[in-house]
């Protein structure tokens, strides 16, 4: 694996290290200016939650390159509590951190594919995918 | 993220005309623009590459920093544009809720439906109105071979669909008393039994039984903490309260409760109701029982069940056609 590649979270400050980064690919790849913008925040919402929630992880990117499109993968990682309830996190409104999170429905809403695997003291890891338009 | 590209050319027409000419019609259309935008699920940094590609077209010299503030100005719409994905996904979802809603709400009404009897020599009305979709009162009439009439008529502190619940249990109860349990005092006995282990402690149910035995023409009845109706004297013209002691169902295992009896004469009438009659609304402050009794006065001479109805729609004008909470009334006259 690229190491340039990979941000490990470990305090607040390393949120804005897997924007860059991930604004970087983004860019590289052709992303337009709105949809760098949303890869941002669902960078940020993701990156923010291994911080609160499980004090420290990691998020990676990798290229997906297919026949007809490309895209960017983002898989965030930890090994933090994990959840107990994966519906109630996925519904709108519901934010533990409080305030006007955009959660994990908003980084849904911001990415094409959005997949969680959780296992409630084992982690959580969320893999989630933008086209390219 | 789908949703309708917003059309450039035209945007950038607009914004070129209002430029030139600063004419309100401009601002007009954008106002159309902005509203179909919403309609379409645009989201405002898509408005804002919008606005930043046409400046650049009309202006290619654009300067450098307000190109980057512009995309700043982008970066700091996101969220506002989530919050409108996630409003019009909740919008969605209510109104499924609704229709659950109003199917409970019919479902109730069949469950909870009773049916006024015909009974030569009495005069019957009812209304029961919630304040919500679903009622948290409940009336019911059991009109028995031996042509007494029994009347059941309870109130859940509270409302909404916790209460209609409750109700639906208290209904069926009584469905499943043997038929020769008709003393009322003894059916809240029972009841209060139920409601005492089926029901979280924090909700109450207050409860009114009454029977009517036209063969010596008494009125027997118990009352668990319900709000006292009124009894109307024919020969004297006085209205008094209908009294009877006895703690809200629910609230201990073994609550026993007194049984009164009274003669009903020729002309004479029960009024039974809810808190939600007596507990109406005016401004700040709540209707005083006087009051209420003053309203019913005033509808008296009608037959009971349009008297019903007069009162009902009275409360509902005075409270701006809002009810706070559900609202039930029940006129019983004996025939002169």
């Amino acid at each position: 694996m690229d190491f340039k590649s990979c941000v490990n979270i470990r305090q607040e400050w390393d949120i804005v290290g897997a924007r860059q980064l991930g604004r970087e690919k983004a860019k590289e790849l052709g992303f337009g200016t709105v949809d760098q913008a949303r890869i941002a925040t669902a960078i940020s919402e993701l990156a923010r939650n291994i911080y609160l929630y499980a004090g420290t992880g990691k998020v990676r990117f990798e290229i997906v390159d297919q026949l007809d499109k490309k895209g960017l993968k983002i898989i965030a990682i930890d090994e933090g509590p994990g959840i107990r309830d994966v519906s109630q996190v996925m519904q709108d409104g519901y934010s533990t951190s409080g305030g006007l999170g955009a959660g994990l429905p908003g980084v849904k809403r911001l990415m094409d594919f959005f997949e969680i695997r959780t296992e409630w003291g084992e982690g959580t890891e969320i893999e989630t995918i933008k086209w390219v338009r | 993220m789908e949703s309708v590209a917003l059309d450039l050319d035209n945007y950038r027409k607009l914004l070129k005309e209002y430029l030139l000419t600063h004419d309100e019609t401009a601002l007009y259309q954008a106002e159309q623009l902005s509203k179909l935008s919403v309609q379409h699920n645009v989201s405002p940094e898509e408005i804002i590459h919008v606005h930043i590609k046409a400046l650049k077209e009309l202006y290619p010299e654009l300067p450098e920093e307000v190109n980057d503030s512009l995309n700043f100005l982008l970066e700091a719409m996101i969220s506002y544009g989530l919050a409108l994905q996630e409003y019009q996904h909740l919008r969605e979802k209510q109104s499924a809720l609704e229709s659950e809603i109003s199917v409970a709400a019919n479902m109730q009404k069949t469950l909870l439906s009773t049916k006024k009897p015909e009974i030569p020599g009495l005069d019957i009305g009812a209304i029961s109105v919630p304040a919500n979709r679903m009622n948290g009162d409940y009336y019911h009439f059991i009109y028995d071979n031996d042509h007494t009439l029994g009347i059941a008529l309870a109130d859940v502190i509270g409302k909404g669909i916790p209460a209609a619940l409750a109700m639906s249990m208290i209904k069926y109860s009584m469905d499943s008393f043997p038929e020769d349990l008709r003393q009322p005092s003894r059916i809240l006995e029972n009841l209060n039994r139920v409601v005492e282990r089926n029901v979280d402690p924090s909700m109450f149910i207050t409860m009114f039984y009454g029977l009517y035995n036209p063969k010596d023409q008494t009125f027997s009845y118990a009352s668990a903490g319900h709000e006292p109706g009124f009894y109307y004297h024919k020969e004297t013209d006085h209205y008094s309260e209908i009294e009877a002691k006895g703690l809200v169902l629910g609230a201990t295992n073994n609550a026993t409760y007194d049984q009164e009896v009274t003669q009903i004469e020729a002309g004479d009438c029960i009024i039974l109701l809810t808190d939600g009659v007596t507990e109406c609304h005016l401004g700040d402050r709540f209707i005083e029982r006087d009051e209420v009794l003053d309203v019913i006065k005033r509808y008296m001479h009608l037959p009971a069940q349009e008297a019903v109805e007069h009162v009902y729609k009275h409360f509902e004008r005075l409270q701006d056609f809002h009810l706070r909470d559900d609202f039930t009334l029940i006129i019983i006259r004996k025939d002169v």
